[in-house]
């Protein structure tokens, strides 16, 4: 009640003596109007299909079954959370992208150091480094896969044979090692972003106050853990957090380069799979749910961040 | 008085040969910096190499880097050696990459407009809830769109596969247009304004101008996102609506020597987005950081 009365009294003032009620709100609407188009389509093409995996995931549903179809209530959910492929999915998203993620920051950080000062022809290592980037994920992970990791005449072991003669080793690398070959692939692909955000963020230090700490005769090891790093912190975490959002969906590398055999399905591939080659919709659908669930986790972390950031520019 | 000069002489002293070793150190780190960037672009250097060498010439080991060079590995690519011609896919990716990166900019650059220079009440939330839409897993809403597609006979349709491409891209080209659209000074506008100047006119005379690189940016990288895109593409595309993706993938079945072939593949296919992200390249940063990183 209080609350309406205040509106009541504060509108008149915000609007001005001469201005109806009715004029201000259709300016608000004016404003909202190149709003909604955006607004809508999204809301449209984006929620209304997850509101459609949220029911299915509740309903029994097989495609090659469709007589019997009906209500599964928790079963899909159970018989996803006990299954050990969907178990063993869940741990192979986690440390593939966890090793991705850090691998990556790693290696960008370093390189993005090594970038950030003055030397001949630094604009053209900061290209060569972006260029996998730009290499399509299914182009480079064929790439990996053929013309890289092959045992016969891969380039990986073209080096070996090149390094140690004719008897050097000879691994099958997808074989011996495929997650750990995927990784090494998708960390190839992830490096130049992980250095492009903290180059980024290392021109942006305050560059007297390290000058002052190095008169002051710090070392480099101190001036990089006091200042640089504190510095780094918050584009690394939005660079691990963004990160994070598109490895955790990677289907590109892990379709392409083991097809998911070998220990090296991530929930995507195994949602993929359970829809499109075992038509169990139910089950997709709660797996699918589950993958939600999680990158709700990430992504509040993630919208912190970005959030942070955000504030810092000041908005408008 | 005296003292003061001895001490400037003896830190003058140190400072160079503090800055002869920093220099010396610093060239090492260029080198370092040069082996580091060439190892990380190797396996691009490998694939292009490989797509000019004979198919019998690319699987060798130890690899042969100067055998002689040949196009036969792009000949068969286009279909040269039987194989299915790649131009419907190419063309394919082409059609969704540009239309929808032309229907993303139709949406974006009017909601960042509401959401920068004329703000909505609650825009941050706004903004949030473009970004929240991109956390989501496309994974997770996978199966309702490929039974709605089912539902209304749009299997294997690329405008089908265009309307999702704008929605994967829209937060992405709405954060960043707004981060554009935030550096147009308001008081510009608002002289405009007071000039008679209607909304249209503005618009069309001081805003885009002003953030036109801007939106080419946000264009190149939108057409980055839908040229990559392969989930999307493998479910609900068949024989017609294929993308360049989906054949690439495709086409590696065949048996035998095909690895010049791929590699001829891989760079065609990669080449558009290279071009692109070379040519967005100083706004890369801030398109990947949805804007965050100036």
């Amino acid at each position: 009640m209080s609350t309406t009365v205040e509106k009541a009294t504060t509108a008149p003032a915000d609007t001005g003596p001469n201005q109806p009620g009715a004029l201000k709100s259709a300016g608000a609407w004016a404003r909202r109007a190149p709003l909604l188009p955006a607004l809508i389509f999204m809301i449209v093409v984006t929620q209304l299909p997850f509101v459609g995996t949220l029911i299915i995931s509740f309903m029994n549903w097989n495609a090659y079954y469709p007589d019997e179809r009906g209500f599964a209530g928790f079963d899909n959910f159970a018989r996803v959370l006990t299954d050990i492929n969907t178990r063993d999915a869940i741990i192979t998203t986690i440390v593939l992208t966890v090793s991705v993620v850090l691998l990556s920051l790693l290696f960008g950080m370093l390189i993005a150091l090594l970038l950030d000062r003055v030397f001949l022809g630094r604009g053209i290592v900061r290209t060569l480094m972006i260029t996998p980037f730009l290499v399509v994920p299914v182009a480079a992970a064929l790439l990996w896969k053929h013309a890289l990791f092959n045992p016969e005449y891969g380039l990986l072991n073209g080096v070996l044979t090149w390094l140690f003669g004719a008897n050097a080793v000879q691994p099958d690398w997808l074989t011996s090692a495929p997650l750990t070959s995927v990784i090494i692939a998708l960390v190839w692909q992830w490096t130049p972003f992980m250095m492009l955000i903290l180059l980024a963020g290392l021109q942006g230090k305050p560059l007297d106050v390290i000058e002052a700490a190095q008169i002051d005769g710090c070392s480099h090891w101190q001036i990089f853990r006091y200042m640089t790093f504190p510095h780094l912190r918050q584009y690394l975490e939005l660079g691990g957090l963004l990160g994070s959002i598109y490895i955790v969906q990677n289907f590109d590398a892990v379709f392409t380069i083991t097809s998911g055999s070998l220990g090296t399905a991530n929930l995507p591939y195994t949602i993929y799979q359970t829809f499109f080659q075992a038509q169990d919709y139910g089950r997709a659908s709660a797996a699918g749910v589950v993958v939600v669930i999680g990158t709700i986790v990430i992504a509040t972390f993630a919208l912190r961040s970005v959030s942070s950031l955000f504030k810092q520019e000041g908005g408008r | 008085m005296s003292t003061a000069t001895v001490e400037k002489a003896t830190t003058a002293a140190t400072d160079t040969a503090a800055g002869k070793k920093r220099k010396r150190s610093g060239a090492i780190l260029g080198v370092v910096a040069w082996i580091v960037g060439l190892l990380f672009v190797s396996p691009v250097v490998w694939m292009l190499l490989t797509s000019f060498h004979s198919e019998s010439d690319a699987a060798t080991n130890p690899p042969s880097l100067f055998a002689p060079l040949t196009v036969e590995g792009y000949a068969n690519f286009f279909g040269a050696d039987g194989g299915a011609s790649p131009w419907p896919p190419l063309l394919n990716s082409i059609t969704a990459s540009v239309l929808s990166t032309i229907l993303v900019l139709i949406f974006a650059i009017p909601a960042a407009y509401a959401l920068s220079i004329k703000p909505v009440e609650k825009w941050t939330d706004v903004m949030f809830f473009f970004l929240s839409t991109k956390m989501l897993p496309i994974v997770a809403g996978l199966l309702p769109v490929y039974l709605i597609a089912q539902g209304i006979g749009a299997l294997d349709n690329i405008w089908f596969l265009i309307v999702l491409y704008t929605s994967m891209n829209l937060p992405i080209a709405v954060w960043m247009m707004r981060s554009f659209l935030a550096e147009v000074p308001g008081e510009v506008l608002e002289a405009a304004q007071m000039d008679g100047c209607t909304l249209m006119r503005s618009l069309r005379t001081i805003v885009i101008p002003m953030v036109l690189p801007g939106i080419a940016a946000t264009s190149l990288i939108c057409f980055i996102f839908s040229w990559n895109e392969l989930l999307f593409a493998r479910v609900l595309t068949g024989t017609v609506a294929q993308t360049a993706p989906v054949f690439l993938i495709g086409f590696v079945t065949s048996q035998g020597l095909f690895l010049a072939k791929v590699c001829a593949a891989a760079v065609i296919v990669s080449l558009p987005v290279l071009i692109a992200g070379f040519a967005a390249q100083d706004k890369l940063v801030q398109g990947l950081s949805l804007g965050a990183i100036k």
